[in-house]
């Protein structure tokens, strides 16, 4: 098992912290994972992007040109991430914001209404735990959802381990979104 | 603390890994991509656990020099920063080593000349191995490239420091140093005790209790004569840890046609590019060094052998290359591949570079 994957969007989206809970949740379930992010001078508004890998071998890039799953919640990241999606591979991509739609038929192409669910639901707060609902749905690799928890155990501060139902639900949620 | 298995950046991990240690004092100035060691000792305050002394300084100048007296009473000291910070560092480094001290130097290197970028970079090659600070000297340098080598090294930095009185860099990259990858931190070790100082470095200006003979730290000797003498001891120091503790990582070497020499993040982007040549039939192998001083001059010769060329994959202008062609003697063609000021090259442009480069 070896899943290569990028989420990107905008700074303030949680980008970075969606990469972090799968990276954890994957090393709960024992296997290698990398966490390479996009770092400079970002603030909310800007692009951000995650490049994580989880693999049952030793990882040796975490540096790549293509992937197996590309996550893009904006415009700019979709543009920039759909050609690098392998071939037969997964793009996940929220319908919100999104002019120019992907245009490929060589891969998988999973619109997800998140933006949408989250007013639904009430809570903005949660919209990455929705993408990376859908996300964990369409994976090759089956992470267990115990191992999930025990990611978002690992990557939030004690204070906020009250919310986890909540988070549990949203990504519960993002599954149902995939069709 | 018990052995502990974690999710975390490689800035992160030094930072942990110098308190398990037992490390007495961290003296340190903020600067991207490295900020997150000094933010991570504030975090534990380990001030409250070890007794170690986390200390942000007025300047890098005045860090390295807080690094020079902690280490001349025996303490285990360290310092980091990225490499303009390192550069402010030299003077410094240059006394520590004339003055046969051990200590431990951290640079995450990023992108230059002069303030640069913020990106990651291996431009710093150079200055670490080939002095940086005046006169004739050498650190010992550690090149990690996974995280989990940003914790060992900060062990094996400061065990070969004591070892040899000497200061060893650790210099890793803002990949290295900003990726989160599983550790294993080890087990807590107690901080050394006076008596035990006293024991191991006899050379340690700590107090005269014992009414030992005093002892003098100083980097000047005005008498010439005197001055080779040190010299020489130093130099003699040198070709032991040459012949003692050259490291490096061989990765299938034996059986290809062409050799990747690498070190840090970009070794592990060319082990993809390794990967990809195989797809297309052509047989790469790596070789790591893991210490860019002493450099593993007889391992490249010997890997060369039987080569129809090598590629040294640097993230500056071509650096490491010098070494890696004194190491063959022309004996076969090496070139260089780097890209510049902060961009990384993607394991597919390293698989380019080798073909237009060596294969044609």
């Amino acid at each position: 098992m070896k899943e290569e994957i990028i989420i990107a969007g905008f700074g303030g989206q949680g980008v970075l912290s969606m990469g972090k809970i799968l990276a954890y949740s994957g090393l709960m379930d024992d296997k290698e994972v990398t966490w390479m992010p996009s770092y400079g001078p970002e603030q909310r508004g800007g692009t951000a992007n995650v490049t994580v890998i989880l693999s049952d071998e030793k990882i040796s890039s975490p540096i790549l040109d293509s992937f197996d799953i590309a996550v893009v919640l904006n415009q700019q990241s979709l543009d920039k991430f759909e050609p690098k999606v392998k071939k037969g591979g997964i793009l996940i991509y929220d319908a919100n914001g999104i002019n120019n739609l992907p245009s490929r038929d060589d891969i998988r192409v999973v619109r997800v209404e998140a933006t949408r669910a989250c007013m639904e639901m009430g809570n903005s707060k949660t919209y990455n735990m929705v993408i990376m609902g859908a996300l964990l749905e369409v994976m090759d690799y089956k992470l267990p959802m115990e191992n999930v928890i025990k990611g978002l155990q690992k990557s939030l501060p004690e204070r906020h381990h009250k919310l986890i139902p909540l988070n549990e639900a949203a990504i519960e949620k993002g599954r149902s979104l995939v069709k | 603390m018990k052995e502990e298995v974690r999710l975390m950046k490689g800035n992160e991990a030094i930072a942990h890994a110098a308190i398990r240690y037992g490390c007495d004092g961290y003296f340190g100035y903020p600067i991207t991509p490295q900020s997150e060691v000094l933010e991570t000792l504030e975090e534990e305050m380990p001030w409250e656990t070890t007794g170690m002394v986390v200390l942000q300084a007025e300047s890098e100048v005045a860090a390295i020099n807080m690094v020079y007296g902690g280490a001349a009473s025996g303490k285990a000291v360290m310092t980091s920063s990225s490499s303009p910070g390192v550069s402010l560092k030299q003077e410094g480094i240059s006394y520590i080593a004339a003055s046969e001290l051990p200590a431990l130097i951290v640079n995450v290197s990023r992108g230059g000349p002069g303030l640069g970028t913020i990106q990651p970079s291996q431009a710093d090659y150079f200055q670490s191995c080939k002095g940086g600070g005046h006169g004739d000297y050498h650190m010992i340098v550690l090149a990690p490239s996974t995280v989990q080598e940003m914790v060992d090294f900060v062990t094996l930095g400061f065990d070969l420091a004591f070892k040899y009185t000497n200061p060893a860099m650790i210099l890793a990259d803002g990949v290295v140093g900003q990726m989160m990858e599983k550790v294993v931190l080890p087990e807590q070790r107690p901080r050394r005790t006076e008596e035990e100082i006293r024991k191991q470095c006899p050379w340690a200006t700590n107090g005269r209790k014992d009414l030992r003979p005093r002892n003098v730290v100083t980097s000047l000797e005005l008498e010439s004569a005197k001055m080779e003498v040190i010299n020489e001891r130093l130099q003699a120091r040198y070709r032991e840890i040459e012949k003692n503790e050259t490291r490096w990582e061989e990765i299938d070497v034996e059986g290809a046609d062409y050799l990747i020499v690498a070190f840090g993040s970009v070794a592990r982007i060319c082990t993809k590019a390794k990967e990809l040549a195989a797809e297309k039939g052509i047989k790469v192998g790596i070789l790591r060094p893991i210490t860019l001083w002493p450099f593993p001059t007889a391992a490249i010769e010997k890997a060369a052998q039987g080569k129809k060329g090598v590629l040294c994959v640097e993230l500056n202008a071509g650096q490491m290359i010098e070494d890696v062609r004194l190491a063959v003697h022309d004996s076969l063609p090496v070139e260089h591949f780097g890209r510049l000021g902060g961009i990384i090259p993607s394991p597919d442009e390293v698989l380019v570079a080798l073909q237009e480069k060596l294969i044609k």
